[in-house]
């Protein structure tokens, strides 16, 4: 059956900032579908509030709204688009959430507009535990037993009928939040509260535990003649316990026989059958019994996730694409499939590799978080590795994660030393580490029979990991000559990097690779097609392997390599895959061939079509020259893009020049000039330039000296990393010496630097393209909301400035023109400036893409990628028609996202390190309302009226002032801690007075929990911040109470509530905003 | 210990012996299912073929007892990437290993067998020779694959049909058997010919309520039409249809019979060839489990079990006779009807094993057919 003829206008939701649990897989959903519905002839109406993703770019959508996700701002904007339907199912939980809310509201009715892709009955069905469950008892299968408590008494009730341990999962949160694992009535209790409260429904499924049992996924499809087929089936390493999201996984599933499995399927396809998912795709997760086999239904998502986008780089298949076609109402058999052209869509993939996901966490910022997996996802990222082997799949995918050296398997740690039952005890209860505890083990000679009876991991992964352990035993008894050709190739055929093979033998890396080679031993690549080679591929998407027939075929063309980032981490996240997407968009309009080497399943990048050919390999020196050399061998001359994907290419630059690979754009000189303080400084000084004094250490001694040279407060750091990973301020000597101690492993071949810390400065970034003739143009200059001293990606900004005096602003643009030609960038540059005392001072200077670039590219409505990608591919800015600095279309606000719901204990302050995982924008033609937008974006839903909370350090009572002045003004009462009670009250504002924490009850922690506070503003009160703010920084966060810890902060929430109660927020679409077409409400 | 699988067209593999020493002959073809490699080596339709699965980690869950389609494995060889070194699950009584020394079946692994499998793409299935030992000559081993006869021609079908008919013991489906729609009031009577049966054929049939006995390839149409059986079944098997002169003679007794008549796979080939169709030998086969099926009267698609590598020219049919499903990778023919005799095969596996369950219906199909004819 052909497409329906009655859809013209769909809305799609994205998933808004990315947040752990739902990251840039959306974005490579979202945009899939957008861009399928538009090769359909529909108009697509886009809302996201996040700027750094694809599917936001103008061209993708015919309307694009970057706006927070509300029911209130998305019945706002159906009602000025008035699409004929919405697809709710490829934006994550936040879209499918809103949707139930503009259902629930009437909004859909009203509007007369259609949810294609998921009904209401059917989203419910799926998201009601109670309700999944009684549907899947009903169609005859197995769930485990459990109950749904709304109070603490029910939750204990059930308790007592299950028996303990239970597993606590809140209903409608998203990625397991709030969830976990009681084995106790005290833990039960907090579990449950918290579940509670975090749920929107405020309701938590209590539930017979399936811990240890062995965990499986299908992502399965339907389509509306009840075509059903299961595009990719994963087994999760990590047995039941372990959030999907937090397990290591491999598809295809390699444990179960044929009768399982097809037990297994037919289940699947009578579950979305009976949820009634009509059209797209789903996910469903079983537990099954390794004792008997017993399988359990656990949960279906009826949407795709971030398996589905998994399980599409792992087949070729393109979930989403599909899913958007099935829901105008196409047949599986009326798509083809991409790769093979001639056959449909309707079968399923066969796949002649094993792929494996590892996930990557970032404790290392959240030292006090718990790092225990359980039921609620923590990882921040992920890698995948495909390899014709178990084994290949896996050690390439560990070298994917780029945690260092320290990161590989074999790597000896700190906890080497530890006794038998303190790692027994690390391996019963999983972390983070645990993968490399178990090798530790396997090390001591622990049998898989002992490693199964505490960690319940499939026997079959023990055996393969114990083979790996005596491999590299083998290896390391030899010296590197020792290891002839057979030995070597078995090695690499089991995935070992040439830099294991080297940390085994105790060689450089180099010596490993040039006796590999003159053993004949290179990869090859295999493709990735669908069918497990039964038809022949037209799309080149690529994996390494050590086998004997190559398939790369590669053409004699010139072509450009550009390095993806990697897995996503904080700090290095989905904006430097948009910018690796819209180089390879650019350089594809230049006529040259790109090819794109990156190890992120959940990305835009790794989709088969956004470069000519695709390596789904680590970006490690040798995964990529040997890409490198496979494409040279063709004849065309073959050149590096390493600017867009932020550290990870950037750390390759000079090895792959020093190999003789052309690198694009700015010379790694320059990046090395620019990274090196030494030299740096050196040519500030030259060009008398100020910056902060500065200098660095290697050593606690040299620390001190610098230190007392500049004079505390000092900001220290690491060189050579990103997202102020390892960077404190440091106001004393001991800090100092504790910070070297532990600080310098950080990055052993780089210094320390330590700067003079510019204490209340106003900071700016600016993004900057240059070219080979010395033309720069500015894209953008963005004051940081917050002041000084917090991570530029912590903090709120906002383009144009807006209090910032023009003549620093001239000054800014002078120093960032003269930067740029210094040091001959090509290519993009960022440059953090800070204020101080009517003086510019310069922080940093990047020559690469940064954090910005997508957010700048969307305020102005020009992307800075794909000029700066042309621009190394050799154009000139005039050629390209950029003469002047680039204006941007109104005033839009960046703010960032925390992921601090999900770690209690942990400070929600902020500091010079960066926490937050994603972005939203809010845009305006006046900074209220844009501030406002970007704080609703976040989830921070700032009052019009109520009662607002001061407490503020003695330093900024007298900047609290004004502050306190407006707000009492606008009708807010006031109430503070006894100190700045005092303080306002003596200025003539009438304040109450509440308890601090430790001064007795009801204090103010009680009031935030009771909702007798609607905004908080807290600075923290020392140096080091006390129990007694955290508290109430925590409180307020967990009862989503506006918590503002800066001052600026508190005074850009002011002007925002005053804009939203004069004018309200209204909602404006980019084109409009390019177009200069005016759409809000004044 | 070494092996190496050479191809009659020069090319050869150099990998390690996985099963038991020795040499092995056959056509090579490939398996694209991800599951069920012990249900493969047990379907008597692949003898004379040695085997190669694409998927590649194999063994893993070792073998189970429950799990085989014949009483040994069939194929003439095994060629797998990488060996479990173990078996991983809770039916498992054996590794692999164990499995195919203990039938003497020999083994490769190791090997790129996705070049393999590109190689059997492109050049088509050819014939092949697996030895294990040291010291082997490549050029040897290619000169012995030229001088494997053809599969074209050849009756492969009496090496592996039952010598004696028996009768299959009534068995509910099982835990992992698909529970039937409906069952006929009384168990019916059904005669089938064993070309090479698989046996989840005939606990297919059983759970849809049949009682089945199975004939010998050879014996006379008039033997199992004397027992007056409710429905006759074809059955599945290996090689060319074409040299089977005495069960494609038989079938047109039955064909006539007004018996209803179910066939699968060599069935449905025997069948066509009865109802006046001819056959031809497709380039690499259909071996897999993903394979979509249309089922033209209703349009939908069902993801079905495959082996087999002839399939009837849907040129060469008579006007009463209908195709009723076309694979919709190759438009070739799956499934076939007469119009005025209660005939109907299918060219796929709706007894799956290995493979997705799709097709049961077929069963009832076949309930409802014989219902009918007894009005």
């Amino acid at each position: 059956m052909p497409r329906r003829t009655d859809l013209k206008r769909i809305l799609v939701i994205g998933s808004g900032p990315i947040v752990i649990g739902q990251a840039c897989e959306f974005d490579y959903s979202g945009s899939q579908a957008c861009k399928a519905l538009r090769a359909e002839g529909l108009e697509v109406i886009l809302v996201n509030s996040n700027p750094a993703t694809i599917m936001t770019d103008p061209e993708l959508a015919d309307r694009t709204y970057v706006e927070p996700l509300t029911p209130e701002i998305l019945a706002e904007i159906i009602e000025r688009e008035r699409p004929d339907a919405l697809l709710p199912t490829v934006g994550g939980q936040t879209a499918l959430n809103l949707a139930m809310d503009l259902a629930a509201a009437g909004t859909l009715d009203k509007f007369n507009v259609e949810l294609i892709g998921a009904s209401v009955q059917a989203i419910k069905v799926a998201e009601d535990r109670q309700l999944f469950k009684d549907a899947m008892r009903e169609i005859g299968l197995d769930v485990p037993q459990s109950g749904v408590a709304r109070t603490l008494t029910e939750a204990v009730d059930l308790a007592t009928t299950l028996g303990f341990p239970l597993v606590i999962r809140p209903s409608f949160t998203m990625g397991g939040v709030g969830g976990g694992i009681a084995y106790n009535i005290d833990e039960l209790r907090d579990l449950a509260e918290r579940g509670i409260e975090l749920s929107p429904v405020h309701e938590i499924l209590v539930e017979e535990s399936v811990i240890g049992w062995k965990e499986f996924e299908l992502e399965v499809m339907r389509d509306c003649a009840d075509n059903f087929v299961v595009i990719c089936s994963i087994e999760n390493i990590d047995p039941m316990g372990v959030h999907t999201g937090d397990s290591i996984t491999v598809a295809p599933i390699l444990t179960l026989s044929d009768k399982e499995y097809q037990r297994m399927r037919d289940a699947a396809r009578r579950i979305i059958r009976r949820v009634g998912v009509e059209t797209g795709g789903s996910n469903i997760q079983f537990a099954v019994n390794p004792k008997n086999g017993r399988m359990t239904v656990i949960e279906m998502n009826p949407r795709v996730s971030r398996s589905s986008a998994l399980a599409s780089k792992a087949t070729g298949f393109p979930i989403a694409k599909i899913a958007a076609k099935l829901a105008l109402g196409y047949h599986l058999d009326e798509i083809k499939n991409d790769i093979t052209r001639l056959t449909p869509a309707s079968f399923e993939p066969a796949i002649d590799y094993v792929v494996v996901k590892i996930p990557r966490w970032n404790f290392e910022k959240f030292p006090q978080a718990d790092r225990t997996l359980t039921t609620q996802m923590k990882s921040v990222g992920e890698a995948m590795a495909i390899g014709r082997t178990f084994k290949e799949a896996f050690m390439k995918g560990v070298r994917s994660l780029e945690l260092g050296r320290s990161g590989l398997m074999f790597a000896p740690t700190s906890f080497d030393e530890e006794d038998d039952a303190a790692l027994r005890k690390r391996l019963a209860i999983p972390t983070d580490r645990r993968m490399w505890d178990l090798f530790r083990a396997i090390g001591r000679g622990w049998t898989a029979e002992q490693l199964h009876d505490i960690t319940k991991i499939d026997p079959w992964f023990l055996r393969q990991f114990i083979d790996i352990a005596a491999m590299r035993e083998t290896a390391k008894s030899h010296t590197l000559g020792g290891i002839d050709a057979p030995e070597m190739r078995t090695l690499k055929r089991a995935g070992f990097g040439d830099q294991e093979i080297a940390l085994a033998v105790g060689e450089k890396e180099s010596a490993v690779r040039t006796k590999r080679e003159s053993q004949g031993l290179k990869p090859i690549y295999k493709r990735v097609d669908t069918c497990a080679a039964e038809f022949e591929s037209f799309t080149p998407y690529m994996y390494s392997s050590y086998e004997q027939v190559c398939e790369s075929n590669p053409n004699s063309r010139d072509k450009v390599v550009i390095l993806g980032s990697g897995p996503n981490r904080i700090g290095q996240g989905i904006e430097f895959d948009y910018c690796c997407c819209h180089a390879s968009f650019a350089l594809r309009e230049e006529g040259l061939e790109t090819i794109m080497i990156n190890c992120n399943p959940e990305t835009v990048s790794t989709d088969y079509d956004t470069a000519d050919r695709l390596y789904f390999q680590p970006l490690t020196f040798e995964d990529v020259m040997a890409v490198i050399e496979t494409e040279r061998s063709a004849g065309g001359e073959v050149s590096c893009l390493v600017q867009f994907g932020g550290q990870t290419p950037l750390k390759l630059a000079l090895a792959l020049q020093e190999a003789g690979v052309r690198i694009l754009g700015t010379s790694p000189d320059s990046i090395d000039l620019a990274e090196d303080r030494k030299r740096f400084s050196a040519l500030l000084e030259s060009m008398q330039i100020t910056q902060p004094a500065s200098g660095t250490a290697t050593s606690r001694a040299e620390a001190r000296e610098v230190a007392a040279s500049i004079g505390f407060p000092v900001v220290v750091r690491p060189s050579y990393v990103l997202g102020g990973r390892g960077m404190a301020i440091v106001y004393d000597v001991n800090t100092l010496d504790r910070y070297m101690t532990h600080a310098v492993d950080a990055a052993p071949e780089h210094p320390v630097l330590v700067d003079k810390f510019l204490e209340d400065a106003f900071e700016f970034d600016v993004d900057a393209i240059a070219d080979a003739t010395g033309a720069v143009v500015i894209g953008g200059i963005m004051e940081h909301i917050e002041e000084a001293g917090i991570h530029s990606g912590d903090s709120s900004c906002v383009v144009p400035p807006f209090i910032c005096p023009e003549r620093h602003l001239a000054t800014i643009r002078d120093y960032t023109r003269r930067v740029a030609r210094a040091l001959k960038v090509i290519g993009l540059m960022n440059v953090q400036y800070a204020i101080k005392d009517d003086v510019v001072y310069v922080l940093e200077v990047n020559p690469r893409a940064s954090r910005t670039v997508p957010y700048l590219s969307k305020a102005a409505g020009v992307s800075l990628a794909k000029i700066a990608a042309k621009v190394m591919a050799g154009r000139t800015l005039a050629e390209l028609g950029l003469t002047e600095d680039i204006q941007v279309a109104g005033v839009f606000v960046k703010s960032p996202v925390f992921p601090f719901v999900r770690f209690p204990g942990v400070d929600t302050i902020l500091g010079p390190e960066m926490k937050s995982t994603g972005e939203v924008m809010g845009g305006s033609t006046n900074f209220g309302v844009a501030f406002a937008k970007a704080q609703l974006a976040v989830g921070q839903r700032l009052p019009e009226r109520g009662t607002a909370f001061v407490s503020v350090n003695n330093d900024d009572k007298a900047n609290l002032l004004p502050i306190a002045r407006d707000l009492a003004e606008l009708g807010f009462h006031l109430i503070a801690t006894r100190g700045t009670a005092a303080y306002l009250r003596a200025y003539g504002l009438e304040v109450d007075v509440v308890y601090k924490v430790n001064e007795g009850r009801p204090n103010i922690a009680d009031e935030i929990v009771n909702k007798k506070v609607d905004l908080v503003v807290n600075t923290p009160l020392g140096r080091e911040s006390f129990f007694d703010d955290r508290t109430v920084r925590r409180a307020a966060m967990m009862h989503q109470v506006p918590c503002i810890t800066t001052l600026t902060g508190a005074a850009a929430a002011v002007s925002a509530i005053k804009a939203i109660r004069e004018q309200g927020l209204g909602v404006r679409a980019l084109q409009d905003y390019y177009a200069g077409i005016s759409t809000e409400k004044v | 210990m070494e092996a190496i699988l050479a191809l009659e067209d020069g090319t050869w593999f150099r990998g390690a012996a996985a099963g038991a020493i020795g040499e092995a002959r056959g056509e090579v073809v490939f398996n694209t299912s991800m599951t069920g490699y012990q249900e493969v080596l047990t379907d008597p339709s692949y003898s004379g073929q040695i085997v190669t699965m694409t998927c590649p980690e194999i063994g893993n869950y070792g073998i189970s007892a429950e799990d085989v389609e014949s009483r040994s494995p069939h194929v003439a060889g095994f060629v797998i990437r990488d060996e479990s070194p173990m078996a991983s699950n809770w039916r498992s009584d054996m590794t692999l290993r164990e499995y195919l020394v203990a039938n003497r079946i020999v083994a490769i692994s190791d090997i790129d067998t996705r070049a393999l499998t590109r190689q059997l793409r492109s050049g088509g299935v050819m014939r092949g020779v697996i030895a294990t030992g040291a010291q082997l000559d490549p050029a040897a081993l290619v000169e012995r694959a030229r001088s494997i006869p053809q599969m074209e021609g050849s009756d492969l079908v009496r090496g592996v049909t039952t010598e004696h008919a028996f009768d299959w013991p009534e068995e509910d489906p099982g835990e992992f058997g698909v529970t039937p729609e409906r069952l006929p009031k009384k168990r019916l009577k059904i005669a089938a010919y064993d070309f090479g049966l698989k046996w989840n054929i005939l606990r297919r049939l059983s759970a849809h309520g049949f009682d089945v006995r199975v004939f010998p390839a050879t014996a006379p149409a008039s033997e199992l039409l004397a027992m007056k059986p409710d429905g006759i079944f074809l059955s599945n098997g290996p090689g060319d249809p074409a040299p089977l002169t005495y069960a494609i003679a038989n079938a047109k007794t039955l064909v006539t019979s007004d018996v209803p008549v179910f066939g699968i796979c060599l069935g449905l080939q025997v069948l066509g060839l009865a109802m006046g169709g001819s056959t031809f030998k497709l380039k690499f086969g259909h071996r897999g489990a993903n394979h979509p099926v249309k089922k033209l009267s209703t349009g939908k698609v069902e993801i079905t079990s495959q082996n087999h590598g002839f399939a009837v020219d849907p040129a060469s049919l008579p006007d009463d006779v209908e195709v009723t499903h076309l694979n919709l990778y190759d438009g070739t023919i799956e499934g076939l009807r007469h119009k005025t005799h209660p005939v109907f095969c299918v060219q796929y596996h709706p007894e799956a094993s290995p493979g997705p369950h799709d097709a049961d219906y077929l069963f009832d199909d076949f309930l409802n057919l014989i219902e009918g004819a007894r009005g």
